[in-house]
């Protein structure tokens, strides 16, 4: 189950994706975010999809492997696709089948708002997958450095993510163990009627929170053993550096926000 | 209760670009009643195949053969908890599965879940806490206030009350102290001997095998690449250091011996008692082996 999951997974590549600058790749998608709202019609919506697109091609990875571990978006997709086609009462009337009347401005607003939430999950995807989780925190904690004019806690923030992404895999490893020997004493997640099911949650949770908190402490030791004072006066090994290509996909968002804001109606 | 594995072979991720190939072609019988070590290398799929024996994982090709169970590859499996009640497995650092407020809930879990009658589980969660070495005061306690050693023998309670045919180990003295690991050890071979329990050992330990087991199995890069009686396995050197492993100890400490006295003994001692009564006959009978 959680083999086909592709959230916040991490594929390492060579491609011109792969390479770019943390920095530039989240400057990209979050102006990404807010110009999917600038399309308005049917070629807007069509730029986006090439776009969009275009960039997977340049990521390298094989479509049916993005496409395949999205499947769970699919259903929310569904969900809202439908949620807008029955509630929406605007425009003619195209067919009615008993109470259901789905009317035609409905079926546009699904649709859009159905190829709206597809790119953006498709964009943050590739994010993550051609992303290694550490660049994403190191690319974070540049990006929000002027908040530390605010007194907001940035390395603090940007550590604890780090080490978020970092124990991800190992807690995931954790629960496959545990869940197997408990699997081996008898227990069922996978089966019976729902009650059991939620019930046989409790032997895998207690577990990995009682793990979690050994780990923390063992960290936190560790850490400061090692001389860990916090943010402040700390050196960095590894260093971002920004390119050509970094600046050149910014200008490509620049130019795609102006190309939206042209034709959209 | 016999298993058998044939032509398995499994892959992780099967079908994404993370799919890891982890078995080729394994083949391996475990006969009814024997205590059988699987030895090898880090990464060699020893911990990958100790999951077949009872079903967690299901072979990608292949058959496995768990008593009367046939379980073959892209079929699906009901009712794999009688399996499952049958093998039990002591997984690496056991103690991570213990989650219930007292010792003795946490021991009866395993025989509950399996439909055994409360009176009956705390029955024999009552005899097998003296038997793992640990007071019955200690059932009432939380497992959590327990020091790590205990916890190992708590939860290793808990795999037995389930009353398996057969039992795997995988690791069950890995982080324990010499004498905590040889109490173990001895108690899973006494309990081997008297009761008939099928014991798969998968161990790092080369003395473990050569101590305990009457076969021992060489995992070489996911391919079971030898199997045989420990002796047979410990006298060939050559093919031990071509998989990575060591000679046990032991083994080791007689051939420098044969060395010194410029012959070999008759026999290979696989342990420290044999060998002791093996040098002093030797002694006894003038030098000559």
């Amino acid at each position: 189950m959680m083999e086909k999951m592709i959230f916040g997974r991490y594929i390492p590549g060579e491609s011109f994706v792969h390479k770019l600058d943390p920095r530039a790749k989240l400057l990209f998608v979050f102006g990404f975010i807010i110009i999917v709202f600038l399309a308005n019609n049917a070629i807007t919506y069509g730029i986006l999809i090439s776009f969009t697109f275009l960039v997977m091609l340049l990521s390298r990875i094989r479509p049916y492997f993005i496409i395949n571990g999205l499947k769970p978006v699919l259903l929310l997709l569904v969900f809202t696709f439908f949620i807008h086609i029955l509630f929406t009462k605007e425009g003619d009337l195209l067919f009615e089948l008993g109470f259901l009347k789905v009317y035609e401005e409905g079926l546009r607003q699904g649709i859009f708002i159905s190829i709206r939430f597809l790119v953006l999950v498709f964009m943050t995807t590739i994010l993550t997958l051609t992303t290694s989780p550490i660049s994403i925190t190191d690319g974070l904690e540049v990006l929000l450095n002027p908040l530390k004019k605010v007194k907001f806690p940035v390395h603090e923030l940007a550590l604890m993510m780090s080490i978020a992404l970092r124990f991800i895999p190992t807690l995931m490893d954790e629960t496959d163990k545990i869940m197997k020997a408990q699997m081996a004493r008898g227990s069922d997640l996978s089966a019976g009627p729902m009650k059991d099911r939620i019930k046989a949650v409790v032997p895998l949770l207690v577990p990995l929170f009682v793990s979690a908190f050994k780990r923390a402490e063992d960290l936190a030791t560790a850490m400061e053993v090692r001389g860990y004072r916090g943010g402040e006066g700390r050196t960095r090994y590894r260093q971002l550096n920004w390119q050509l290509r970094d600046t050149v996909i910014l200008v490509a968002l620049i130019g795609l926000a102006v190309g939206l804001f042209l034709v959209r109606g | 209760m016999d298993i058998k594995l044939q032509q398995v072979e499994y892959a992780y991720a099967k079908g994404t670009p993370f799919e890891k190939r982890a078995l080729y072609n394994v083949n391996m019988h475990i006969q009814s009643g024997t205590y059988q070590a699987i030895i090898g290398h880090t990464g060699s799929g020893k911990s990958t195949v100790l999951q077949h024996f009872n079903a967690l994982l299901r072979p990608t090709s292949g058959t496995v053969v768990i008593g009367d169970r046939v379980i073959e590859a892209g079929k699906k499996q009901k009712n794999l908890k009688e399996v499952r009640q049958k093998v039990g497995i002591v997984f690496q650092f056991p103690e991570h599965q213990l989650f219930e407020e007292t010792v003795l809930k946490d021991i009866m879990f395993g025989p509950m879940n399996f439909g055994m009658q409360e009176a009956v589980a705390k029955k024999r969660a009552e005899e097998l806490i003296t038997l793992v070495g640990l007071p019955e005061s200690v059932l009432d306690k939380s497992p959590f206030d327990l020091s790590g050693g205990q916890m190992r023998r708590v939860a290793i309670a808990g795999v037995l009350a389930m009353e398996p045919d057969v039992i795997v180990l995988d690791e069950p003295t890995a982080g324990l102290d010499p004498r905590g690991q040889r109490e173990i050890m001895d108690m899973f071979y006494a309990l081997h001997q008297e009761r008939g329990l099928t014991t798969i050992l998968v161990t790092h330990s080369m003395e473990d095998a050569a101590r305990y087991a009457d076969y021992v199995s060489i995992m070489h890069e996911g391919r079971c690449v030898l199997t045989g009686t420990p002796t047979e396995l410990f006298s060939d050197e050559t093919k031990l250091r071509e998989y990575r492993l060591e000679l046990p100890r032991l083994v080791a400490f007689q051939r420098k011996v044969e060395k010194l006295i410029g012959e070999p003994l008759r026999e290979l001692s696989l342990t420290e008692e044999h060998f002791a009564k093996q040098l002093a006959a030797y002694i006894k009978a003038g030098g000559r082996a």
